[in-house]
């Protein structure tokens, strides 16, 4: 069997507070993602999706410490620090953040970016780089013409064209995009995502999509992880996730917000905040909001078994009976 | 349609920024140029109504809001509050008025100070109007107004900073500070796009609840699902005019402007299996300094014809939609 393309086993992040202790963010955290598949990470604030993201990409900041295993191809290119994971950077493995002034300097022209990002990577020099900058933008429907300009000087989604551009530049083979349209207007949300989806099937490329909205999910990944309290609680097929939901939180979520595809659906909260990371947890994180907890989810931390056809959950109700 | 009179009726809105045109502007008579940010809008709302205006930035839904709250001055048009034009009235005049149009703004983490106590936070309206009587008295009307928002019992909260409590917490606090002072007309502007998916439908089921018992409410939101399940009308903006507007139920299910029927067409469903064909609009919403001729929507409209880009559209009821649902295009077959 060939491994993967990128498998992510165990992750663990702590960070440090500065009042003492530690926040225990990503508690245990296992993905793969095939070639051309699209991964929709999903959850709330604070649920250890970006930090999961981050972590792949190793791009923590020095007061987190990180355990588990990041494999790209098989390889392990967490073990080794910052000399294993930068020859794969950009090259193989790429991010887009929210609101795209984080990708982008403030003070350079987006073009001169772009170049730069080629040049540092020896994929091109001077004016095949410009060649190849004019193509890729191009490629994220931005006039080559506009590669002059300042980010301040273009819209929220040129930005956000550009930022992706940039991620795009060494052709990578697996795009991260962390809430790429959470700052969007709806349109240019919608354009955004047409361009991604376009991006994928063009380039191949294998998309873990970090969101908080499932709606935009359901409409760019086929698979979908469920993240709560720094675990995922469920993964599967998209649709099996929305039809037929397994962990009382997905199904909770999925209710949560409005539908125009129905209309006539409650639209229930779910009670209570996510536990705190910064103390231990017993049992199962999401007992306190669950409205089918019984006694064994006090005690134990439900463990992530398969429920169905690649479709995992973690949940009591699956293993144990309700007394 | 109600016979009741409706709370608020805005009419022929028109508001401008003007551009500075700076020292060398001015020295070469560059001539003044102004952000056309609301112009020509007209709505109303009723008791017990909670009427969504929806559209993407920059449309001028915030800057309606903002006139209707007094904090902006109209360059004409009316707003008539409770039979009232309260555009001409001056800050003496206004004041007792405030109390009875509030607002709640997007970001609790803005708009509450972090130094105040929740009782001092939702206390304080009282205090600046002189209302409430004694002090025992003002605390009985924060405790009432934190059980409106369902942060009950109040004794829980009263003494807790904003950092002590959640985003959704955060804004019911906002939410009372508002209704403390009994106001008729609640502006909630984007009141839950900063909050969590999982505490969202807390908060609008709250604004619900507030809205049954007669509130009226204008919510300022870009989420057209939001607005259709929550709200009763829906008025569509686009470049300062309001491009449709009607019952919710029936802009949702029977658009009439191509820009509403686009718009519904972006929104992503939960449904994996419902995936909509999106009609996605090139470019973005031009500069409200050069307004397009004719209709000004025409630029980016699919379906535009010659006499799109010379004629202004009004706002109708065309023949193919319901009593009181009206768009602004020059295409819909008249009645």
């Amino acid at each position: 069997m060939t491994a993967p393309l990128l498998q992510v086993e165990d992750l663990h992040v702590w960070f440090d507070l500065e009042e003492g202790g530690e926040l225990h963010a990503v508690q245990g955290v296992n993905l793969s993602l095939e070639p051309g598949e699209r991964l929709g990470l999903v959850g709330e604030s604070g649920c250890g999706k970006t930090t999961t993201a981050l972590a792949i990409m190793g791009l923590l900041p020095s007061s987190a410490s990180v355990s588990g295993r990041v494999l790209l191809d098989g390889q392990d290119i967490l073990a080794g620090g910052e000399a294993a994971i930068r020859p794969h950077r950009w090259v193989d493995i790429a991010i887009v953040f929210q609101g795209a002034m984080n990708s982008l300097n403030p003070v350079r022209r987006i073009g001169d970016q772009i170049v730069e990002a080629l040049e540092l990577h020896g994929r091109a020099k001077g004016d095949t780089a410009r060649a190849r900058t004019a193509d890729l933008l191009e490629s994220v429907g931005i006039p080559a013409g506009r590669a002059s300009r300042y980010p301040h000087e273009l819209s929220g989604g040129m930005r956000q064209r550009a930022a992706i551009a940039m991620a795009l530049s060494c052709n990578p083979r697996v795009l991260i995009a962390d809430e790429p349209t959470t700052a969007l207007d709806v349109m240019v949300q919608a354009q955004i995502l047409e361009l991604l989806d376009g991006l994928c099937r063009d380039f191949e490329l294998a998309l873990v999509l970090v969101t908080h909205d499932l709606p935009v999910v359901a409409q760019l990944c086929n698979r979908c992880a469920v993240m709560y309290a720094g675990e995922v609680v469920e993964r599967g097929p998209l649709e099996t996730l929305y039809h037929t939901p397994d962990h009382p939180y997905t199904r909770m979520l999925f209710a949560a917000s409005p539908d125009l595809g129905a209309q006539d659906d409650a639209v229930v909260s779910i009670p209570g905040a996510p536990p705190r990371l910064d103390r231990p947890i017993t049992g199962c994180p999401f007992r306190p909001r669950c409205d089918s907890a019984f006694a064994a989810c006090e005690v134990v931390r439900p463990d992530l078994l398969p429920v169905g056809a690649h479709h995992d959950a973690a949940c009591h109700l699956n293993t144990a009976v309700p007394a | 349609m109600s016979a009741e009179p409706a709370l608020l009726e805005v009419e022929d809105l028109v508001v401008r920024y003007p551009i500075h045109r700076g020292m060398v502007g001015a020295a070469t008579r560059r001539p003044r140029r102004n952000v056309h940010a609301v112009e020509g809008v007209s709505l109303s709302l009723r008791q017990g109504e909670m009427l969504a205006l929806v559209g993407e930035s920059g449309c001028g839904k915030t800057t309606t809001a903002q006139a209707v709250l007094r904090l902006v001055d109209p360059v004409s048009g009316s707003i008539r509050f409770d039979g009232r034009d309260i555009v001409p009235l001056g800050a003496r005049e206004l004041r007792p008025l405030r109390r009875r149009i509030q607002v709640v703004y997007q970001d609790p983490y803005e708009s509450l100070d972090p130094r105040f106590r929740v009782r001092a936070a939702v206390e304080e309206p009282l205090l600046i109007h002189r209302l409430g009587g004694s002090k025992k008295e003002r605390l009985a009307r924060v405790q009432e107004a934190l059980r409106r928002v369902e942060l009950s019992p109040p004794e829980l909260y009263l003494e807790r900073y904003p950092h002590e409590l959640s985003g959704g917490q955060r804004q019911r606090v906002a939410i009372a500070a508002a209704l403390v002072l009994e106001p008729d007309v609640l502006v909630a502007d984007e009141p839950v796009s900063m909050l969590d998916v999982s505490v969202r439908a807390g908060v609008l089921n709250v604004l619900d609840g507030l809205r049954e018992n007669g509130l009226a409410i204008l919510m300022i939101t870009h989420d057209l699902s939001t607005a259709a399940r929550f709200a009763q009308r829906i008025a569509v903006m686009y470049l300062g005019r309001i491009v449709e507007e009607g019952p919710a139920g029936e802009v949702v299910r029977n658009p009439q402007h191509p820009y509403t029927k686009a718009l519904l067409s972006v929104v992503p469903r939960r449904d994996p299996r419902d995936r909509q064909r999106p009609q996605i609009l090139k470019g973005e919403t031009p500069d409200a300094v050069a307004i397009p001729t004719g209709c000004r929507f025409h630029p980016r409209c699919p379906v535009a014809e010659a006499r799109c880009s010379v004629e202004d559209p009004a706002l109708e009821q065309p023949a193919t939609a319901e009593d009181g649902h009206r768009a602004a295009c020059l295409l819909l077959p008249s009645r």
